[in-house]
């Protein structure tokens, strides 16, 4: 099946996927963001402002380190290291914020609300929302303001008021319930900004667009560095942002192999897990038709990630696509291997990563002493795993 | 076409129509029989009956927590239909499905329009549905004669009321508020120019919900529209009586009475209008 760069359509579609299944009081919001964000997209002004903030404040490009002792020691491909871990705020979510905060502010919108589920994106919010000087609300299930307590810090000490959701299953998917119902309620004043390529169109879009600075950087530097593409990439995929950024400038790329690497919590066959293509069905969740996991009836299931940010049931519709299409293959990992995989790059390489990243690095760690010394894997390394050290302790001792 | 019907009949009567909602399986599918003749025999002209979702995402907390309920006592959509069934045997009462679209698209559309005619449902409103959304529906639900109720809301443009008029039937539901369901003490009146804007080309009847929770509220809105449709505070009254039926039923009656008397139309004066 072909995969072209023409998703989605102008029904927001990934094929059968994405589209917007909201309710009406929503829908002049959304067409009104998607104008917005066609108008602004290639505007000069825009773009050299976004180039601005991307390297003067966040630090861009990202280096792409070669992981050389990680490397020798799993003894088959080289390694490379795309550090979105080293952007500021300590993930690639800011990638996203920056881009929709400097839209939300062409288009007037004081108040800017997010969901955030490890906190990242809560956090990546917060940050330019202090930076712009726009009123902030973070939606953050309870479970996850638990284990991700220095995020939840962080974010009120940058000026946004944190609303811990205590509905539901208390994670990410409820929180996107709470932020989607703040949007309904107050769709005049705020903007809302979605962390994930997930979410009604034209999210899945934006924030893929956004994202996308990854790829296209680590295209570059491995041309620099290399002198030739890539044979693999990998990335994490909870909702999918990191690896969509990683992976979409590569895509008509025929010869770059691509990989996925989902939550299998304790298992998939134990169903708690967080694997939504590996492990779930067609359906709607979110604003969007994509693969979700759910059980006979059509109820979303709970799930499980020792990674708070990949603990959700859905994935962003784009993902649903390429997994059909195959062009990229979707696979997961189990908690105790992210473990291994953290403490692994930790000693290793002296740099700690999200327990998020730390399921591509744990795939990657099975994959590449099977393939042979020539070949060139990239790896996303999303975010820095600072905050999640105590959750680690707690489960290491 | 019960829907239909009803409103030609109360159209004639110089009143508006009663729309009650209730969440099915709350506090079991047993009881939800007995609640919906309950709300008929004290007034309700129709009812919407609430398929729970494990993600109502458009719900404010009184309606969240009876979802919660009904899926805690097992509620499934198969067994709503078989609730829809029995009351069918007693009621013509016109019954609406009223959910989101994720249990409605695992059940299969094909098959979800063929069962829904099949035990009587008169109609399906799917909240997170907008008709840009609706051909894998509306296919199937014309096919069994099934109205596809469709929101409008006050942030609706002109041509988002035009899209919505070549996707309904029934009627239109008209939410009063940008918010989720819920009761409010302060009750926006400004809809004159959207409903006017509606009836301009929309020529189904306008029903007007989310927060209307007093007699008081239902009597301004049934001057303005076809129907008055109250959810929160029905399901509120369930949530609190759940464990004593004759209680529930005996609050339930009196006020769904004091809703179904404040649906006769009446002339409002301008000042009237201001006064909330």
């Amino acid at each position: 099946m072909e995969t072209k760069l023409k998703y989605p359509d102008e029904m927001g579609r990934f094929g059968k996927y994405g589209g917007r299944y909201v309710s009406e009081t929503l829908m002049p919001a959304l067409l009104e963001l998607e104008e917005a964000y066609f108008e602004t997209k290639d505007d000069p002004e825009f773009i050299e402002e976004l180039d601005y903030y991307l390297s003067e404040y966040a630090g861009r490009p990202t280096p792409l380190y070669f992981a050389e002792r990680m490397t020798r020691d799993l003894g088959g491909a080289k390694i490379y290291l795309k550090r979105e871990d080293l952007a500021h705020t300590g993930a690639h979510k800011i990638n996203n914020t920056l881009g929709q905060a400097l839209l939300a502010s062409r288009m007037r919108k004081g108040r800017v609300i997010a969901e955030t589920g490890a906190g990242q994106h809560g956090v990546a919010t917060a940050t330019v929302a202090a930076l712009l000087k726009m009123e902030c609300e973070i939606f953050m299930g309870l479970e996850d303001t638990k284990r991700q307590a220095i995020n939840v810090f962080r974010m009120k000490l940058l000026g946004a008021k944190v609303n811990e959701v205590n509905s539901g299953t208390k994670t990410l998917k409820d929180a996107m319930n709470e932020a989607m119902r703040d949007w309904i309620t107050n769709v005049g004043n705020t903007f809302y900004m979605i962390g994930s390529v997930a979410g009604p169109h034209p999210y899945p879009m934006m924030v893929r667009d956004f994202q996308s600075i990854i790829g296209k950087e680590a295209k570059e530097q491995i041309m620099d560095k290399e002198g030739r593409l890539p044979d693999l990439l990998i990335a994490c995929v909870g909702g999918g942002s990191n690896a969509m950024g990683l992976f979409y400038p590569f895509i008509e790329d025929k010869k770059v192999k691509m990989i996925g690497v989902e939550a299998a919590g304790y298992g998939l066959g134990t169903g708690k897990h967080a694997a939504s293509i590996t492990a779930g069905e067609v359906g709607v969740l979110h604003g969007s038709k994509t693969y979700i996991l759910q059980n006979s009836d059509g109820q979303v299931t709970g799930t499980h990630s020792i990674a708070a940010g990949l603990d959700y049931p859905g994935v962003g519709p784009e993902h649903s696509l390429l997994n059909d299409s195959k062009r990229v293959t979707y696979t997961a990992v189990e908690d105790d291997e992210a473990l291994e995989a953290f403490k692994f790059l930790s000693q290793i390489e002296g740099i700690i990563p999200a327990l998020e990243t730390a399921h591509g690095l744990a795939y990657s760690m099975k994959i590449a002493p099977k393939m042979s010394k020539d070949s060139i894997i990239i790896i996303c390394l999303s975010g820095r795993g600072d905050k999640d050290i105590h959750s680690v302790a707690d489960v290491l001792g | 076409m019960r829907i239909e019907k009803k409103f030609k009949e109360i159209s004639i009567k110089d009143r508006s129509a009663l729309i009650t909602y209730v969440t099915a399986g709350d506090p079991s599918l047993d009881v939800t029989p007995d609640i919906v003749f309950k709300l008929e025999e004290s007034g309700a002209d129709i009812v919407e009956l609430g398929v729970p979702f494990s993600d109502p995402m458009a719900d404010g907390p009184a309606i969240q927590l009876a979802s919660e309920r009904a899926l805690e006592s097992g509620t499934t959509l198969h067994g709503v239909l078989d609730t829809v069934r029995k009351v069918r045997m007693h009621s013509e009462i016109p019954i609406l499905l009223f959910g989101y679209y994720n249990p409605f698209y695992a059940y299969g559309l094909r098959k979800l329009a063929e069962d829904a005619r099949e035990v009587g449902a008169d109609g399906i409103l799917v909240v997170d549905l907008p008709p840009e959304e609706a051909e894998e529906v509306k296919v199937h639900t014309d096919n069994e004669g099934l109205d596809l109720v469709f929101l409008l809301a006050p942030t609706s443009t002109t041509e988002r009321i035009k899209l919505v008029s070549d996707h309904a039937s029934g009627f239109v539901y008209l939410v009063s508020v940008t918010g989720v369901t819920g009761e409010r003490p302060n009750f926006d009146y400004s809809l004159d120019s959207i409903i006017k804007e509606i009836r301009t080309y929309i020529k189904l009847p306008v029903g007007i919900g989310f927060g209307v929770s007093s007699p008081l509220q239902a009597k301004k809105i049934a001057g303005m529209a076809d129907a008055v449709i109250v959810g929160s505070s029905i399901v509120r009254l369930i949530e609190k009586h759940r464990n004593n039926k004759r209680k529930l039923f005996g609050e339930l009656s009196e006020f769904v009475r004091g809703l179904s008397q404040a649906c006769i139309k009446q002339e409002l004066k301008h000042k009237d209008m201001k006064i909330m």
